[in-house]
Order: C-alpha cells, then sequence, then structure tokens
C-alpha cells in the first residue's frame, strides 16, 4: 500500500482513540485541595479525575448557586456517531486515495472541531453564568456585576480561590496527530505522483522523463 | 564637670563592652540550642518521620504522635468512652466495651505492639492491652480505629502483654495478679497452689486481624509482669518475666521481695501447639466477651465466648522452664538477633542477659537446679551471657538500636543508659525528668530497629512544664541515638500515662491511610445512601430516623410528630465522598455525646424527649462555610397526641 494512503488510513483510525481515552479535563487547584479536583470529558461522558470528584464540585459550587454537574448532555450521543462517521470516510477516503479528499477530510475536521470548541465554549458559558436566585453566596466583580464562574475555554484562570485549568487530553492529542498525518497524506500524496499536472506514465509504468 | 562627664562616658563604654562580650557569648548558646531546635523542627506542612502509638495508660486510649517533632494527632479511643468521637456512646460501639461483667467504660492501656512480619514491622494493626478488666484490643493503622477487643478469662491485671510473636501468629497476653482458677469461693490466705496464672496465645487471622483465643497455658501462681517474644534464632519461645515467687498474697512490697533471684519463663510455644494438635490439653468452661466491629456495618457486635483450651505445663515437659534472674524483674527484652533475653532486675542495681544458647544448650543436658509445680528450673551460672554492673538503680526496660547497642531505663536513678551488648559495659548515660518507665526505639524490639532516636516515657513531671495545680503532666523525652553519645532533643506532655509505646517509620503507615468510607460500601442496617432514601418509621413508641448530611444540611431537617416518651434513633449517615469532611450532630437533651460521622459512615444517638416543645438539632462539626446554617428542628408533642409523622427539608 502506499504510504499516503497508509497514512490517511492510520490518520483516521486514530480517532478511535476518542472511545476509550478523554477529549479534554477541566482541573481545580486549592490549597485546601492537595489532591486538586477534576473532571474528564469523554466524547460520550463526564468522568470523575479521581473517585467524587464531580460530586465534590457540585457541593462546593452550590454555595454559588451553580447547577450541578450533568449526568448526561445531548452532545454525548452525538458526538460518537460523528466520530465514528469520519473514521469510516477517512478510511474509505484512504483507500480511494485521491488527495483531494485527504484534504477534504482534514477541513471537515476543522470544521467539526470548530463546531465542538463552540459547543463547549457555550456550555462553559451556561454552566458558569445560570446561577440560581436562591444561592447562598452572591459574589460580584468590582464593578458590581454578579460574579460568573466561567472555566477557561483553554488554559489557566484564577477563580475566587480556585485556579481552574482547562486542557486536551490524550484522546484530543491523537485527534490532532490523526488530522495531522491527513495533512502528511496530502503532502505524500504529492510527492508519490509528483505535480497533478505532471505527464502521466507510460503505458509500461515508466515514469515520464521530465 | 568635663572630666566628671568623660569619666562617666569611659565606664558607660566600658560597661557596654562587657554587655556585648556578654551577649555574643550567651549568642553562642543559643546557637548550640539552635541546633537541637533544628532537629526536631518539622517545618509547616511538612511530616514527621516516625509514628509514636504511645499508650494512655488510665486514660484507656493510645495518643498518636510524630517524631521528631512531638506533636499530638490523634487520641485512638479503645478501651475508655470518649465523648468527642462517641466511642462507646453511640450505638455502634457501645458493644465494643461490653466484657463477661457487662459494660465497661474504662480500663488501664498499657503496652502497644505493632503487627510484625519476619520479624519486622509490617504496620497493618497495632495490639494493646487493658489491664484491669483483661482485653486486648486490636486497632487498625489503616483507619486509627478500634477494630477488635477480646475479654481473657482466668486472667487479671493483663499486665504481660501484648505482645506479638514474628509473625504475628499469636498476640500474647500473661496475667499479673494469679487468682483461682476456675474462680471460686475461697479464703485469700489458700494462695498458694490454689491461684493460678494464665498465659494467653491468641490466634490473628492474617486476612483479617481477627484474634481467637487458641489456649492458656495454666502457670503456677506468681505475677507474670512483662514479656517479649523470641525472634530469629529464638523464634518460637516467649519469655515472662516473674515476681512474687514467694507466693505472697499482701504486702506484696515486702513480701515478694525476699528471694533473690526470681524467674523468666520461657514458654516454647510451639511445642503448646503441638500438644493442642494433639489433643493434649483440656477445654474448661468460661466466659468471655468478643467485640469486632465490622467496617461494611460501621457496627460493633459483642459475643460472649464459652469454653478455652487449656494446657497445664507441670504434665508436658519441654513446654516451660525457668530461668532464675535476680530482684523481681520487671522488663524482659529480647535483643533483635533472639539471643539475649535481658531480665532488668527492678530491685537490683545490675542487668542480667540470658544466653537463648545456653538456655538450649542447659536444656538439651538437663542440667536442672530443682524444679518449680513440676516447671524445671534452669541453673542461673549456666545460662547467663552477661550481667551489666552498676549501670543505675531500679532497671525497668530496654530497647535495642540494631547496631549492637542496648538502652536501658532506670527509674530510681531516673537515667537512661546506652551499654553494648556483648561486652556489657556501659557507654552513656542521659538523665530523664523524672521517673522514667518504658522507653521506645521504634522497631527496638523486633528484628529491624530504626535506631536514631529513642523515646523515654517518665512518670513524674514536677517543675518541668508549667504548673496545673496537683494533677501534673505526664511526659515524653526524645533523645538523638544516632551518635556515640545520646542527645536530649525534646521534652513534651503527654495524653495520660504513657506506659509503653510503638514506633514506626511514616512511610510504613502513610500509604495504608483510608481516607473515605465509601457510601455504596455502607451496608449499616440504617444507612440513608441518599436524600431519597431518607424517612421516619414509628415502631411503637421507638422512632427511627434516617437522616443524612451533606454541606451544609441535614435531611430531613423539619420533624413533627415526635411524642414525650418516645425513644428517637437518629441513624446518620455522612454522605460526603470528599477527604477530611466529617458532620457531627447534636441534640439538645440528648443523654449522650454528639455523633462524629466520617464520610460514607452511620452512626446512631438516642434521644428520649421528656418536655413538650420544639427543640433543635445542629452539626458540632464546623465542616464548611455555611456550618452555621447547619441546623433543624424536632417538634414534640404531649404524650397520646395525634400530631401526623412528618418529615420535611426546604418543605418537601
Amino acid at each position: 500500500m502506499k504510504k499516503s494512503k497508509l497514512l490517511m488510513i492510520v490518520g483516521a483510525l486514530l480517532l478511535l482513540g476518542l472511545f476509550f481515552l478523554p477529549l479534554w479535563n477541566i482541573t481545580l487547584e486549592a490549597p485546601q485541595y492537595p489532591d486538586a479536583i477534576g473532571m474528564d470529558i469523554y466524547i460520550d461522558r463526564f468522568e470523575d479525575a479521581n473517585p467524587n470528584d464531580i460530586k465534590n464540585i457540585n457541593i462546593m459550587n452550590h454555595y454559588v448557586g451553580m447547577e450541578d454537574i450533568p449526568e448526561t448532555i445531548p452532545e454525548f450521543s452525538i458526538f460518537p456517531k460523528v466520530i465514528l462517521g469520519m473514521v469510516a470516510l477517512g478510511v474509505v477516503f484512504g483507500f480511494i486515495g485521491s488527495r483531494k479528499l485527504y484534504t477534504t477530510w482534514f477541513v471537515i475536521m476543522i470544521i467539526l472541531g470548530s463546531i465542538g470548541m463552540y459547543d463547549f465554549y457555550q456550555w462553559e458559558y451556561d454552566y458558569g453564568h445560570n446561577l440560581k436566585e436562591t444561592a447562598a453566596i452572591k459574589f460580584t466583580t468590582p464593578d458590581g456585576e454578579p460574579m460568573a464562574y466561567q472555566p477557561p475555554l483553554i488554559g489557566s484562570k484564577m477563580i475566587l480561590n480556585f485556579k481552574a485549568i482547562s486542557m486536551p487530553r490524550i484522546g484530543a492529542y491523537m485527534m490532532f496527530l490523526g488530522m495531522g498525518l491527513s495533512l502528511a497524506a496530502s503532502f505524500q500524496h504529492k510527492k508519490e505522483n509528483g505535480n497533478d499536472k505532471a505527464p502521466k506514465p507510460d503505458a509500461a509504468g515508466r515514469p515520464a522523463v521530465v | 564637670m568635663k572630666r566628671n562627664f568623660k569619666y562617666i562616658t569611659g565606664v558607660l563604654l566600658v560597661i557596654s563592652l562587657i554587655a556585648f562580650v556578654r551577649c555574643q557569648s550567651s549568642n553562642q548558646g543559643g546557637a548550640l540550642g539552635g541546633d537541637v531546635a533544628q532537629k526536631v523542627y518539622v517545618a509547616p506542612g511538612e511530616h514527621d518521620e516516625f509514628y509514636a502509638l504511645v499508650s494512655g495508660g488510665f486514660s484507656g486510649q493510645l495518643a498518636v504522635y510524630g517524631l521528631p517533632s512531638g506533636r499530638l494527632f490523634r487520641v485512638v479511643p479503645v478501651f475508655s468512652v470518649d465523648a468527642e468521637k462517641a466511642y462507646g456512646f453511640n450505638e455502634e460501639t457501645k458493644p465494643m466495651l461490653n466484657t463477661s461483667h457487662g459494660f465497661i467504660p474504662w480500663d488501664d492501656a498499657h503496652h502497644p505492639d505493632i503487627s510484625q512480619t519476619n520479624g519486622e514491622l509490617d504496620g497493618r494493626w497495632v495490639f494493646i492491652n487493658g489491664n484491669n478488666t483483661p482485653r486486648i484490643a486490636r486497632i487498625s493503622l489503616s483507619t486509627f480505629e478500634t477494630e477488635e477487643i477480646i475479654e481473657l478469662p482466668n486472667s487479671a491485671g493483663n499486665h504481660s502483654s501484648s505482645f506479638v510473636t514474628e509473625n504475628t501468629e499469636y498476640v500474647v497476653a500473661g496475667t499479673r495478679f494469679s487468682v483461682p482458677v476456675p474462680q471460686q469461693d475461697i479464703s485469700i490466705e489458700e494462695y498458694k497452689g490454689k491461684f493460678k496464672g494464665a498465659m494467653s496465645f491468641i490466634k490473628v487471622d492474617q486476612e483479617t486481624g481477627h484474634m481467637d483465643l487458641s489456649f492458656q497455658i495454666m502457670m503456677p501462681g506468681f505475677n507474670y509482669d512483662l514479656a517479649h517474644p523470641g525472634r530469629g534464632k529464638s523464634h518460637g519461645w516467649m519469655f515472662f518475666s516473674t515476681y512474687n515467687t514467694e507466693e505472697a498474697n499482701s504486702l506484696l512490697e515486702v513480701n515478694a521481695s525476699q528471694n533473690d533471684k526470681d524467674f523468666i519463663a520461657a514458654i516454647n510455644w510451639k511445642k503448646a501447639e503441638e500438644l493442642i494438635a494433639a489433643g493434649e490439653f483440656t477445654t474448661m468452661p468460661s466466659e468471655y466477651a468478643h467485640n469486632i466491629y465490622d467496617e461494611s456495618t460501621h457496627t460493633a457486635t459483642s459475643t460472649i465466648k464459652k469454653e478455652v483450651r487449656v494446657i497445664d505445663p507441670s504434665k508436658h515437659p519441654g513446654l516451660v522452664y525457668f530461668l532464675p534472674t535476680p530482684k523481681s524483674p520487671h522488663g524482659c527484652d529480647v535483643d533483635p538477633t533472639g539471643e539475649y533475653i535481658i531480665g532488668s532486675g527492678k530491685l537490683a542495681a545490675a542487668l542480667t542477659a540470658h544466653s537463648f544458647t545456653n538456655m538450649l544448650d542447659a536444656i538439651k543436658n538437663e542440667k536442672f537446679d530443682g524444679e518449680a509445680y513440676g516447671i524445671p528450673i534452669l541453673n542461673y551460672d549456666d545460662i547467663v551471657a552477661g550481667v551489666v554492673q552498676q549501670a543505675g538503680l531500679g532497671p525497668l526496660h530496654t530497647e535495642f538500636d540494631g547496631k549492637g547497642n542496648a538502652y536501658t531505663t532506670f527509674f530510681i536513678s531516673s537515667e537512661v543508659v546506652k551499654w553494648k551488648l556483648g561486652t556489657w559495659e556501659v557507654l552513656d548515660r542521659q538523665p530523664t525528668y523524672y521517673s522514667v518507665g518504658h522507653l521506645m526505639i521504634p522497631g527496638g524490639n523486633s528484628r529491624k530497629p530504626f535506631g536514631k532516636y529513642v523515646l523515654a516515657m517518665n512518670k513524674i513531671t514536677k517543675d518541668r512544664y508549667l504548673p496545673t495545680g496537683p494533677e501534673l503532666t505526664q511526659s515524653a523525652q526524645l533523645y538523638d541515638i544516632s551518635g556515640e553519645k545520646m542527645e536530649l532533643l525534646l521534652d513534651f506532655p503527654t495524653v495520660g500515662e504513657p506506659h509503653y509505646a510503638a514506633g514506626i517509620p511514616a512511610d510504613l503507615i502513610k500509604p495504608r491511610q483510608t481516607k473515605i468510607y465509601k457510601l455504596e460500601d455502607n451496608q449499616h442496617p440504617f444507612v440513608a445512601r441518599s436524600e431519597k432514601e431518607t424517612k421516619v418509621v414509628r415502631e411503637g413508641n421507638e422512632v427511627h430516623i434516617y437522616m443524612t448530611t451533606i454541606r451544609s444540611h441535614f435531611a430531613p431537617d423539619n420533624i413533627e410528630g415526635i411524642k414525650v416518651g418516645d425513644k428517637v434513633y437518629f441513624h446518620v449517615t455522612n454522605l460526603e465522598q470528599d477527604y477530611d469532611v466529617p458532620h457531627g450532630i447534636s441534640m439538645i437533651g440528648a443523654q449522650t455525646s454528639e455523633l462524629l460521622i466520617m464520610p460514607g459512615q452511620t452512626e446512631t444517638f438516642i434521644w428520649e424527649p421528656k418536655k413538650v416543645g420544639v427543640w433543635p438539632f445542629y452539626c458540632t462539626d464546623f465542616c464548611s462555610a455555611l456550618h452555621q446554617e447547619m441546623q433543624g428542628y424536632v417538634r414534640v408533642s404531649p404524650k397520646g397526641s395525634n400530631v401526623p409523622l412528618k418529615w420535611t427539608l426546604d418543605g418537601e
């Protein structure tokens, strides 16, 4: 099999890692939590970074009126299907072996990824802003606005006494690698076939002399 | 005038120079002192190197300190009720203090000993004896809770206890006072011959730690003072010191101090096991309590056992030998190699070291010097390996550093003396403040001592601390023994009277810690694993409240329909699953202690309301930012009223 095809197929298959490895993680650090508490986000579920972490985040956050982290969200039924679709598509594209299709797959991934990040941001925004009227503790910002507790999209920020850190996890890195491989497949394809506009090999398969 | 001024200035200059020099020299003293301070300084947030599990003596408890800092972390309730932790007050732990004499809220806790594997500390459990109503307790070193207590029949003043054998096969307990066996109504003057001393061998289950009184060896009616197991080459033997071989039953301070030599009893427990296996024992009717705390139900049960297997050593040659040892030996300590058995004749100035090899030789060649109640007495000169001469006054206990040195306390002369095994020469001595009893080197009575520190435990403190009226604290003193000379580092007050202690490297304990109890594993019969499961159930005049706690509320927190004359059970489950988030609860007028409930645990207290009204309860452990809001009410109606039973949280 041609190297480019292999790169594309392997790249697409790397997405399968998302089915058993976390995509994202949010960690909260504070002095009175010497073992930081956190949550791993998979494509189909939230999971405790350490046992009971989500329960303990909920207990803490309920004082400022935040809702519990939901058991499930609609995305969890959509993401696996989309990922599986993209794996299938990538494998098929790989077998077809067209550079255009490789690029197309990469572009779709970029678009889907952007939608995913936007969706994640929306959820975080809602989680950090949708506070119960009856909250026991109501903090305000220096300009008098109600304080929000939205975790960062990526990177870290201080929220009251907690440092909130939001970073991709191994599943995401495998996905990025997969996307990278689809790009590499594109370049490899170009290398293997020369310029698409170059003269085709002759009937005996000898490369054309340029 | 001007000259005067100059003169005065000159004098002042000289004075200030002297003051400066003096100041300098006292600074040097301070620097030296600072060096000692540094050795015990554990910076904020740092951990101590060793745990010291120090018996509380007449407090009945076990105190947990860090070394070298001497900081107190926890007092584990063992034989005495503890209102702070509801031990012996809540319904779950009351059975722990049950005995054949009924519920006993107190005992005198003496000798903690950590479980061993291959003669080395393994950090699984610590055992400790209750002296007064003879019992042995097992404390988990994962939860630091008392998990089991077994009573000892035929025993009285359970003092030569509780010492574990090399692989924790047995925890061994000897009686201090001999008593009629079986108990009977006879004249005290019939002591000689009629009174017996029971040595109990308690088998330990290696998985669960559960104790089972396997057999008792019924010894002559002496007083059995202390004990230690053989190790290495002497594994399979147990050594007990004795006094009152005179068998006096009155004014013992005189009448039990007449014999020039008493004995160390050497018991071959491997031989005893063979006798048990061969059926060479009698089964004696008896009555003793066996109490086990179950971590999954968070509840203790007490069972009364009805018989015990007894071996008569006079009928079984080879089971027990007496090693003559001068002047009422107290401590009976075995060095890390298992070769030397050190007897501390507490009325003498010298220490006696018997040789295990010599002992076996003498036994093999049957070189006996008479017998007592059918038990052969070996010849002192045949077995003694050496004597530490004029070491001090009133030797009590010896521990070992694993580098060939031994350290012995001297009660009367208030000092710790370092001496060399084999040469028997005294190397160093340091005063204690005052009247030292036991001493402890972590692992100092095992095959592998950690010979960095020795902790001396004092009976009397007099002027050492700020005075607190007639009753003063006891104390412990820490010495650095890493060098040739001992160095006093620290002097700290203790909980109760520290008899003995067991020390262990923190690294052997820290990884074993239980942080929370898993809620899903909670099998308490009255558990509520979530707020949905909370309820109030009436059965006649008994009312069972299935209550939960979580930051920062109780569920339910409003209860109506309780009547005067009811017996109200608060079964409270802590729903938290986070480290170090206990909740407490207490009800006005409840004739018991608070509850202090660890995450995932269920505990129960009983309240019998006597007055009509609306009565509050609240969380007693500052748990969270809204701890003060963590409260509730119970409405109590008159007897016979028909206010319906109702329970709510936030109106639901």
